[in-house]
């Protein structure tokens, strides 16, 4: 493409991170220097040579990112050079995700949640004290060459409050600090050879998995108990026994399994497993793509994390038999860029499985063809929605796509395309070892299996729970060991921000599909997030609010003035006394979600206000004087 | 008949394109998006262009040929087609003539004899013959890089042997199409505005022909061939010829040399220009009639590249004293003692259809619905959408496409010590021609002449961006400020001509016509760069 790239050029420190990533400029055409013997003549690139290395945009960026702590013009020009990418388009996509920093930086960031969960348990009291330490959000005083920013859900709920502290350089670091007692404990961690952050070992995931070890787990079975950076203590723990019956089944087999076993999606959606593998293994057109959603950002959702970072080869396995069933041969995992440790456990799960010829061109010797690449995200919760993360994927705006097409006849790279959930996918090896039959026989008839609860907020044991599907809100508090230092319990936020708040008379309520949807519910991503009597839930409210508002991709109108008006509204609501203008605005508010649940093109719009008003319909909040 | 062979329908769903000296991207900016949506869809795109121009950028492979080589390189290419075994031998054989002399012209043309006449490597000729030849549909299309030669018509048959010897042409997503220029390029030949054809591409030294005309208009059609431009310009100066009519063509600064050219319209007994504007050859004239605009001021038709015939309406009265064309050419007819019967565009065009049996049945009413393509014959005749669908029939519909023996010919002015720099010629996206549509016109991005050069030879001039410097050929000179552009490589110069009354490029460029179709070789002259004392 004839690009116009002017305007400031790279460093030389910004070169060498995108070279590491691309390799040195192989002509002068594209970035390298010109050498008139070899470039005189001919030229090879052109829209194909584009249109290839389009998805190579965001971890051009990352690169630079990580490097340099920000991406500066004359970087993103080089980057533009070496893709031919326009520079407009780059930049759209380049400000498009919270992650990258566009102008100069310092070159350590601790990103602190101040989300839901975090702030049940004292997030604003440690936002308190890092100002204290480190000045106010975004600044970097004396010259220290350190900042912080309030972040919205790290994924680390069970561990509130947290925070990820990222050094730029070569190598950058990034880990997490979690719970984050102080803003001592983050710069202990920010220090060179820094200590005292997670390192998600066997202790930690013990930590957040109470019931590791106990018989009559599945999905979370090896989790705390199994070394999660061996691939034999994996394969000694059962591993990869359901790609050897998969490999037996073939893909009809695995599809009929899949399928008798009824399992539902787990990312929020609950779609049949079995018809969406069917759909694709169906679609003429090659290749086709198997991708794994891993970017598990609905606040108060960290189930993802812990099966990635405490059993990623289970991960890995999964996506392999998936391949297998839809005659799929390349795969992409696209994990947030918040979980530093899932995101390095997986990349070595994969090394090792290609060297043990687990994946590859030859799956142990099978004839089938697979292999998986990790994609890291960079702050974007919309990205969770499929369609937004293949543009994300492909190098693009994390902007939803209308559908149809459906994933199944044009996702990827406009190919046809398996997307599933991390929980989601990770069933389907329990399911392939035990049988369908089996399998089903857990929870109900129309929610089979078991369910992952994340279980945060104001409990005594929070952490991630392993439950048949049928189990009641009740029964899963009390596995938690009940509201913390034995207060009352006020709201329980039921399947994430996207999800809905209830009153204490839901606890009877039995966690399935079907009886959530009767109830007007919804299970979404497992969050059980509980609220005592002493929590602000208009204060939870607006930071719902808030949340959604940053994160409206802005490409539908509905969604991108809706959320912020709906902010606004609740924060007049906060303010107000009652009377006429409470009323008011409360209809307002109801019209607001309407219009956003009947007019947004994907599920961020649609579900952008059903926390809100679930929590003025069961908690009558702003409805008396009792919540303010 | 004179014509691309394609539709822009069939560059969308064609396999392989060749985009030979053409910088389409910019000077054919519409075509180019009917190109772009093939690519999108997959076809691979090379384009063969000394510079790497802005559509070079969009190719799959660029090939950077020296000016003037590009017989050369279609040699070789044919030859590495037919000793790889990829010539289509069944259509060959059925479809055309005069093989067997072809191979034998090109066999010398091995892959390392191209690449040292042309500069291209010899992968680079290999890799664009395989693709060419193994696509089941392909395209060549070219524009005045091939044609703007003193050999212009040997570089087209050398395409056209491409295309016959790998048989794509004839078929949807096959043909061999040079790219017009205006919206009425090829209308105007379809005219007859050509010296040697009347309306329809009917020969006017074929008897029957003529004697149709004769019979139509009620006069004796001359029967023999006039002069192309360039013989009109060499008339100019034996004296044959002293009165010029010139409609809406500016020759005094179009014309390559122009210095000589603006001598030879000033010898002249009486100019008598038509225009729109008060073009730099109305002012030599010694009348001017001033013409209603073609676009929205006139009633008629114009055609289009893929030979589209299309309706053009009159949307508003014409200014001042200015007239259509038609009615000024009628009124003066009249002044000149010939009654023609008083008509309009429509009775015009009836007029053609009844001589020209390709325009038979394109009446104005089927016109009215998105126009059509010649030929078509009558009034139940769709049109056609590609030209020679008869070479596959078989046997074939009427006469064989013959191959043409063509030698390779560098360009006329060699580079030498004095004048060691090739410059080339050639058109921005934003500026038309000579300006006389574009130049009222602020544009943004409008930067004026300038001479382009190589990184290279900039750093050796020592000259800057934008620094002045003085153009020198063995015809004249001109004075421009530098451009340093990374699409040329050591050696090369390029300036268009869009700027004629600040920089004269033509006074650069050379004379040298090709005597088959009459056209300059604007593409390649010999100059030098002397840097302006301060």
């Amino acid at each position: 493409m004839d690009i116009h790239v002017v305007g400031p050029k790279a460093s030389v420190e910004e070169r060498a991170a995108v070279d590491a990533l691309l390799g040195a400029p192989a002509t002068g055409w594209f970035g390298g220097e010109r050498d008139i013997a070899r470039d005189g003549r001919s030229s090879r690139g052109g829209r194909p040579a584009a249109v290839a290395q389009r998805h190579l945009l965001l971890p051009a960026f990352h690169a630079v990112q990580d490097r340099v702590g920000w991406v500066s013009r004359g970087a993103m020009n080089y980057i533009c050079e070496r893709l031919i990418v326009p520079p407009a388009d780059a930049w759209g996509v380049l400000t498009f995700y919270h992650l990258f920093a566009t102008e100069p930086r310092a070159a350590a960031v601790v990103h602190v949640c101040d989300d839901i969960a975090c702030r049940a348990r004292g997030a604003e009291s440690l936002c308190a004290s890092v100002t204290q330490v480190l000045g106010p959000e975004g600044t970097a005083p004396d010259g220290r060459g350190t900042t912080w920013m309030r972040s919205p859900c790290l994924g680390q709920c069970e561990r509130a409050p947290a925070a990820l502290v990222v050094r730029a350089g070569a190598p950058s670091t990034r880990v997490v600090v979690a719970p984050a007692s102080s803003a001592d404990a983050l710069t202990r961690a920010l220090a060179p050879g820094g200590t005292g952050h997670l390192t998600e070992s066997l202790a930690d995931l013990r930590a957040v998995v109470p019931q590791a070890g106990q018989p009559g787990l599945t999905l979370l079975r090896r989790v705390g108990v199994v070394d999660p950076t061996s691939l034999d203590a994996y394969r000694d723990a059962g591993g990869y026994a359901a790609l050897a019956r998969a490999i037996e089944l073939g893909s009809a087999g695995i599809i009929a399994e899949v399928t008798a076993a009824k399992l539902m999606g787990r990312g929020g959606a609950a779609f049949p497993t079995g018809v969406k593998w069917a759909a694709v293994a169906a679609e003429p057109a090659e290749p086709h793509y198997v991708v794994c959603n891993a970017d598990e950002s609905e606040p108060g959702t960290f189930k993802d994390r812990v099966l990635m970072a405490g059993d990623p080869f289970a991960i890995i396995e999964a996506m392999t038999i998936c391949g297998i069933a839809t005659r799929s041969t390349r795969g992409f995992l696209y994990v947030r860029g918040e979980y530093p440790d899932a995101e390095a456990r997986l990349a070595r799960a994969v090394e090792a499985a290609r060297a043990a010829s687990l994946l590859g061109d030859d799956v142990c010797g099978s004839g089938y063809a697979f292999d998986v690449e990790i994609r890291r995200g960079a702050g974007a919760y919309i990205c969770g929605e499929e369609t937004a993360l293949f543009n994300s994927l492909e190098g693009k705006r994390g902007e939803p796509r209308s559908k149809p097409p459906f994933p199944s006849q044009a996702g990827l790279f406009g190919k046809p395309t398996v997307v599933n959930n991390v929980e989601t996918l990770a069933n389907v090896l329990p399911i392939l070892t035990q049988g369908a039959a089996a399998w089903a026989a857990t929870g109900t008839s129309s929610s089979t299996g078991t369910r992952l609860f994340c279980v945060s907020g104001h409990v005594a044991r929070p952490g991630l729970y392993e439950l048949p599907f049928g189990v009641t809100l009740g029964e899963v508090l009390r596995l938690a060991g009940g509201v913390a230092q034995g207060r009352d319990l006020q709201a329980i936020l039921l399947g994430g921000a996207a999800g809905m708040f209830v009153g204490p008379e839901s606890l009877d309520l039995r966690l399935t599909f079907e009886d959530t949807r009767a109830a007007g519910l919804t299970l979404g991503s497992g969050v059980v997030m509980v609220l005592d009597d002493t929590t602000d839930l208009a204060d939870m409210l607006v930071r719902i609010a808030t949340f959604f508002e940053d994160e409206s991709c802005g490409q539908c109108v509905p969604c991108r003035v809706g959320t912020v008006r709906q902010r606004e509204l609740i924060a007049q609501l906060r303010a107000d006394t009652g009377g006429a203008a409470r009323t008011g605005r409360l209809a307002i508010l109801a019209e607001l979600g309407q219009a956003m649940r009947d007019a947004s093109i994907c599920g961020l719009g649609q579900t952008a206000s059903s926390a809100v008003e679930s929590a003025v319909a069961r908690l009558q909040v702003f409805r008396s004087g009792s919540a303010l | 008949m004179g014509g691309g062979t394609s539709s822009y329908r069939e560059i969308e769903e064609t396999d392989c394109i060749l985009l030979w000296g053409s910088n389409a991207r910019e000077t054919h900016p519409i075509f180019f998006h009917h190109l772009l949506t093939g690519v999108k869809r997959g076809a691979r795109l090379f384009t063969i262009d000394p510079r790497r121009t802005s559509s070079a950028q969009w190719a799959d492979v660029w090939a950077g040929l020296d000016v003037g080589t590009d017989i050369a390189l279609a040699h070789a290419m044919a030859r590495e087609i037919i000793v790889a075994g990829l010539a289509h031998n069944e259509f060959i054989r059925e479809a055309t003539t005069g093989f067997d002399a072809y191979k034998a012209s090109v066999l010398p043309w091995t892959l390392e004899r191209g690449e040292q006449a042309t500069g291209v490597p010899a992968g680079v000729i290999r890799e664009m013959a395989h693709a060419f030849a193994t696509a089941p549909k392909a395209m060549i299309c070219w524009t005045l890089g091939i044609t703007e030669h003193h050999n212009a018509v040997d570089n087209v048959l050398a395409l056209i042997n491409l295309a016959l010897v790998t048989g794509h042409v004839g078929r949807w997503g096959s043909g061999i199409n040079p790219l017009r220029g205006q919206n009425n390029v090829q209308g105007g030949g379809d005219m007859g505005a050509l010296p040697d054809r009347l309306p329809g591409f009917q020969h006017v030294e074929n008897d029957a022909v003529r004697a149709r005309f004769d019979r139509a208009w009620g006069v004796t059609v001359p029967p023999a061939k006039g002069w192309h431009l360039s013989g009109m310009f060499e008339a100019m100066e034996r004296g044959d010829l002293t009165a010029l009519y010139v409609i809406g063509e500016n020759p005094a600064q179009s014309e390559a040399d122009q210095h000589h050219a603006e001598a030879r319209l000033a010898g002249l007994d009486i100019l008598v220009v038509q225009d729109v504007m008060r073009t730099a050859t109305a002012e030599l004239a010694d009348v001017v009639l001033p013409a209603a605009a073609g676009a929205f001021e006139s009633d008629g038709t114009v055609t289009s590249s893929e030979r589209r015939v299309q309706r053009v309406r009159r949307t508003k009265a014409p200014l001042g004293e200015s007239r259509e064309d038609l009615a000024i050419i009628v009124e003066l007819a009249r002044r000149m003692g010939a009654e023609w019967p008083a008509t309009d565009a429509e009775g015009i065009w009836n007029e053609l259809r009844a001589l020209s049996p390709v325009h038979g049945g394109m009446s104005y009413a089927r016109l009215a619905a998105g126009g059509l393509q010649w030929p078509c014959y009558d009034e139940t005749h769709p049109g056609e959408a590609f030209l020679h669908g008869r070479l596959w029939e078989r046997p074939v519909g009427g006469p064989r496409a013959p191959f043409s023996i063509v030698e390779h010919a560098l360009p006329v002015e060699g580079l030498d010590a004095e004048y060691p720099l090739r410059l080339t010629t050639g058109r921005r996206l934003e500026e038309y021609n000579t300006g006389v549509q574009t130049g009222p016109y602020a544009s943004p991005v409008r930067r004026g002449e300038t001479i382009d050069v190589s990184p290279e030879d900039a750093g050796r001039l020592g000259v800057v961006e934008g620094q002045r410097v003085r153009v020198r050929s063995r015809r004249g000179s001109v004075v421009a400020p530098v451009h340093i552009d990374a699409a040329l490589r050591p050696g090369l110069t390029f300036m268009t001509f869009h700027f004629p009354d600040e920089v004269a490029t033509n006074h650069l460029t050379i004379d040298a016509i090709d005597p088959k179709s009459g056209t300059a070789e604007f593409k390649a002259a010999a100059v030098r760069i002397d840097v302006l004392e301060p």
